[in-house]
């Protein structure tokens, strides 16, 4: 069974995030308007289980922080409940979650993570005129397609990948020209495939000479020939799209094999910025640089927030403050609408100027359920921590580029 | 074949088809996903129940017609009923070229089972790496209800549908369960050589059984693709759809017309059931499922068909 | 296209990485080869051994090659039980319910694994994946040439027990003539389960060896079930040095055709072999014939 969909394919939702408050929550506050729904779509278990459950920390978290602060001030003081569905690792269950959640009547959903699951889910959710806010999901076709529901608050490939370019056309102009080079590594699924190819195209224009593309399966169980081709290349620059796993063990066999490329560019790479690898495997992880989602260090929500998460023994990811701020976008959107009205929360959605997130992006505009100032960021793993590199506004170390090898 | 044969099949699809005069479209969604399972576990028992071949890779022929319709709609702008005709016929040949190549070499048992998971293996990873199939990307298939398209507006509207196909598929298992192919089949599922002995055409059989299949599959393919209007390589050809169509078939009742529909409510209303009392302890709902599974098989051998017509015996002789 | 030398080091990573492949295999073939059923828990016990090690390492400080002799032990008297108490009672010798028997198994196993430990990925600890032995101009890692010998030992431990041992000739017995077999007064449900249980101590062994260079979360055990299932048609059902030949074998393959097609195309050059063998030689290279 390689196949991520071995789960059995069920759904139903779970109600651990809204069960358990409304139990504990005193009878006096029956008085209270009626709680406002957010359905919560992640893939909780199968083969993304670890990026769905980090998503739905994010979004439990902003809804605490919502409630705490005295609920949804234009309805009333109104609590945000959240209905938290598993996703099943799979787009088909993903379709089945939004059917339970429109019957469970939620006003809008927030999600996703994948990108298959994604477009299923937003889809499904279209048939309602359900607003569905993508997390993650990073493929174009997502705003796209033309449906009105649709928000997306993070960055698509496209942004991504030109601010990923453009970074590192300055990398390598202040590392006095060092690379010249390029070897390219992905994953061979929506993700790792869409963003080698845009690579390929758009590298040669920019004075790089793409080596190899070279792709592997997730998950994949050796990278010594991965390595191996590398070391026969002899690139400047490995540039790694891959999930986890994946990704750790190319790094790993990479440092085993000596192999030290003036630099390892990656883009929205599964393991690059997060802590457990850094933490796990220093030597293999320094001087790694990703251009990912992160979230905003000149905020102090942001940082407390990262405190609070790791105070409480869990692993800090963009996953985290991208649901966070999602889910408050959403709640901002129910209070401008002045109702948990589906027709309203999409029109503010659309209409939305929201400041109060803890992502780097500026107010959001949507455009084509796009939101406009979204940006990814790049870091590199420097000393046994995480650090911004650009944009300069606010980096907190400078980049080092290239690497002693 | 005599209409109260007909009787079980026509109350329980007839009262399924009335569900939606009731039903919430969350019931109906379930229906549907459940149904299009039983459509294609109806294939699987075609080949595995009556003929005795146990495949490990119907994903292979699911897969195909879903793709086969998808691709059809998407890059040749074919109408949708015909890209579903199409998809039916691909599947089908797919069925026969697997079933030529591995029952020519005289595979069976768990040699063919192993066969049909690397043919499903195989279109998978080409699927996933080839341009016409949208790659790893997927294909998504517009959005368009209307009758046209074989798209509707209303969960009912993919209910019938699929309620359709299934009559014709359960009509269709019930006159060759009564008629000389399926005495053949059962003969070669009992014992190849004493079949050909007989003068059963051994290989002949075999492949209008996989061929058959291949088209009931693939139909369930089709409309797997028509109602999410979305796939990719793993969607289609992932070793789960060809579990869950085994798992339905064996369930319900090998070999018998009934089993793969009744396997597969069966199934997914307990996966419901699970999830609905223990689906906040992510996990724990499916291991409940998977030792439910276990004691089914325990305790109910011969599938849930063969104890409810114990069940009724046992009334009867009272 | 490419130098020798890459293509010499590439197969030397092949055969690597084959022997790892080889021991997941072994516990399989040899539990087909006597049950005749298709194990589908194959790939969760595999997960459970790698958490196991997990386990014994940051709980109890016990290194993964420590690790191998209590946790082969611990596994063949889980694997002893569940055939004996489990998979055999509720499957009522038909090969079909085995199958969902041992697909319930693993769904529980695998779901049991991610409601205790998350779905993360974890690794060792320490940097012992960064040990090489320098051989010439190849850099080999030290744990996976470890792993390549400790699969030669068990491999051939094993052939010596089925080959001489009294258990072993019992295994046989069983294997080929069930109902004669328990004429002569052997117990088929007793060897069915020692078969399972050695099947799920080779699993233990595997993770031992596998999880230095390796990580491990509650799916990763099916990423090596397809590879194993070829390898034990290609090797023949039910043959030790089958599977270890095989394992070898389709370690190269995978090694050189990720090389030469890239590794998501080079998984293709192995199910084609599979495709191949069971269409031309369904017995293997080293099985009896039907």
């Amino acid at each position: 069974m390689t196949s991520p969909r071995l789960t059995l394919t069920r759904r139903a939702a779970l109600r651990a995030g809204a069960m358990l408050p409304v139990l504990a929550a005193p009878r006096l506050l029956r008085a209270q308007p009626a709680a406002v729904k957010i359905g919560i779509l992640q893939p909780l278990t199968g083969a993304l289980a670890q990026d769905g459950d980090l998503g739905r920390l994010g979004a439990t978290l902003a809804a605490e922080a919502i409630n705490a602060a005295g609920g949804l001030k234009e309805l009333g003081g109104a609590r945000v409940e959240l209905v938290v569905a598993d996703a099943r690792s799979n787009p088909e269950a993903a379709a089945q979650e939004v059917e339970k959640l429109q019957a469970e009547g939620v006003v809008a959903i927030v999600g996703g993570f994948a990108s298959p699951i994604c477009l299923a889910a937003s889809q499904a959710a279209a048939r309602y005129d359900l607003p569905y806010i993508v997390d993650v999901g990073v493929s174009d076709q997502i705003t796209t397609r033309g449906l009105r529901n649709t928000f997306r608050f993070a960055p698509g490939f496209g942004t991504v990948t030109n601010t990923a370019l453009a970074n590192l056309v300055r990398l390598n102009t202040a590392g006095g020209r060092a690379a010249k080079t390029v070897v390219l590594v992905h994953e061979d699924g929506l993700f790792g495939s869409g963003l080698a190819k845009l690579m390929q195209t758009e590298l040669p224009k920019l004075g790089f000479e793409v080596l190899e593309t070279i792709a592997h399966p997730t998950p994949a169980r050796d990278m010594s020939n991965v390595a191996l081709r590398i070391r026969a290349l002899n690139p400047d620059l490995v540039i790694p799209s891959s999930y986890y796993g994946e990704f750790v063990l190319l790094a790993r066999t990479l440092r085993q094999q000596r192999i030290r490329p003036k630099g390892i560019y990656a883009v929205l790479n599964g393991a690059a910025s997060n802590y457990r690898f850094v933490k796990e495997f220093p030597e293999a992880a320094e001087g790694v640089m990703d251009c990912n989602h992160w979230h905003d260090p000149r905020k102090e929500e942001a940082v407390a927030l990262k405190k609070k998460v790791e105070a409480d023994g869990r692993l800090w990811a963009y996953n985290v403050p991208l649901n966070y701020s999602c889910v408050k976008l959403v709640a901002d959107a129910i209070e401008n609408a002045g109702a948990a009205d589906r027709g309203k929360v999409t029109e503010a959605l659309a209409a939305s100027n929201f400041r109060g997130h803890i992502m780097p992006y500026g107010p959001t505009k949507f455009i084509n359920g796009q939101n406009q100032g979204a940006a990814p960021v790049n870091t590199q793993v420097q000393g046994g921590d995480i650090k911004v590199i650009f944009p300069e506004s606010f980096a907190d170390a400078k980049p080092i580029f290239p690497l002693q090898g | 074949m005599k209409p109260r044969d007909l009787l079980p099949l026509l109350l329980l699809l007839g009262a399924l088809a009335l569900t939606p005069l009731f039903a919430s479209n969350l019931l109906l969604n379930f229906l549907v996903s459940a149904l299009i399972i039983a459509l294609g576990a109806q294939g699987w028992n075609l080949l595995g129940g009556y003929g005795g071949q146990l495949s490990f890779g119907h994903a292979a022929l699911f897969g195909t017609g879903a793709y086969a319709t998808a691709i059809l709609q998407v890059k040749f702008g074919l109408n949708a009923w015909l890209a579903f005709a199409c998809g039916i016929a691909l599947a089908a040949l797919a069925g026969w070229i697997i079933g030529y190549l591995s029952f020519r070499a005289r595979l069976r048992g768990s040699y063919f089972a192993l066969v049909t998971l690397a043919f499903a293996e195989v279109l998978r990873i080409l699927a996933n790496a080839a341009d016409f199939t949208g790659g790893a990307a997927g294909l998504l298939i517009k959005l368009q209800p209307g009758l046209a398209n074989f798209q509707f507006a209303s969960r009912a509207g993919y209910l019938w549908a699929v309620l359709a196909c299934i009559l014709v598929v359960g009509l269709m298992t019930l006159w060759i369960d009564r008629g000389r192919f399926g005495a053949q089949l059962v003969a070669v599922r009992e014992n190849e050589d004493a079949a050909r002995a007989l003068g059963v055409d051994v290989l002949a059989t075999k492949l209008r059984a996989i061929t058959l299949s291949g088209a009931i599959t693939g139909a369930a393919g089709c409309l797997y693709a028509q109602n999410f209007l979305y796939l990719d390589a793993s969607i289609a050809y992932g070793t789960w759809i060809s579990v869950e169509l085994l798992i339905a078939a064996i369930v319900g009742g090998l070999g018998t017309v009934l089993g793969p529909v009744i396997g597969a409510l069966a199934l997914h209303g307990l996966g419901e059931v699970t999830k609905g009392l223990l689906g906040w302890l992510t996990g724990i709902d499916l291991v409940l499922f998977g030792i439910i599974l276990i004691a089914a098989v325990a305790f109910v051998p011969s599938g849930l068909v063969g104890a409810l017509r114990r069940l009724r015996m046992r009334g009867a002789a009272r | 296209m490419y130098s020798p030398a890459i293509v010499a080091e590439a197969m030397v990573n092949g055969l690597m990485t084959g022997a790892a492949y080889a021991l997941v295999a072994l516990g399989l073939t040899l539990v087909y080869g006597v049950l005749h059923i298709v194990n589908f828990a194959h790939g969760a016990l595999l997960t459970c051994a790698m958490f196991a090690v997990l386990g014994m390492e940051q709980g109890l400080g016990i290194g993964p090659y420590a690790a191998i002799l209590p946790l082969g032990v611990l596994f063949f008297l889980l694997g002893y039980a569940l055939q004996r108490y489990v998979i055999g009672p509720s499957s009522h010798g038909e090969d079909r319910n085995t199958l969902l028997v041992t697909l319930g198994i693993s769904i529980v196993l695998e779901n049991a694994l991610l409601a205790a430990f998350r779905s993360d990925t974890r690794t060792l600890g320490g940097d012992m994946g960064f040990d090489v032995v320098e051989l010439g101009p190849m850099l080999l890692s030290r744990p996976r040439l470890v792993g390549c010998a400790v699969a030669l030992v068990v491999a051939a431990l094993l052939w010596l027990l089925l080959a001489r041992s009294d258990t072993g000739r019992a295994i046989r017995a069983v294997a080929k003539e069930r109902f004669g077999a328990q004429v002569v007064g052997i117990d088929p449900r007793h060897i069915f389960a020692v078969t399972f249980g050695i099947g799920c101590a080779c699993l233990a062994v595997a993770a031992c060896l596998l999880l230095p260079t390796f990580y491990v979360n509650p799916r990763v055990g099916n990423a090596f079930v397809l590879v194993a299932f070829t390898i034990v048609v290609l090797g023949g059902m039910g043959s030790v040095v089958g599977a270890l030949v095989g394992g070898l074998v389709i370690g190269v393959v995978e090694s050189l055709g990720g090389l030469l097609l890239g590794e998501s195309l080079g998984q293709l050059g192995i199910f084609l072999i599979f495709i191949l063998v069971l269409l031309l030689r369904p017995t293997g290279l080293f099985g009896a014939r039907a």
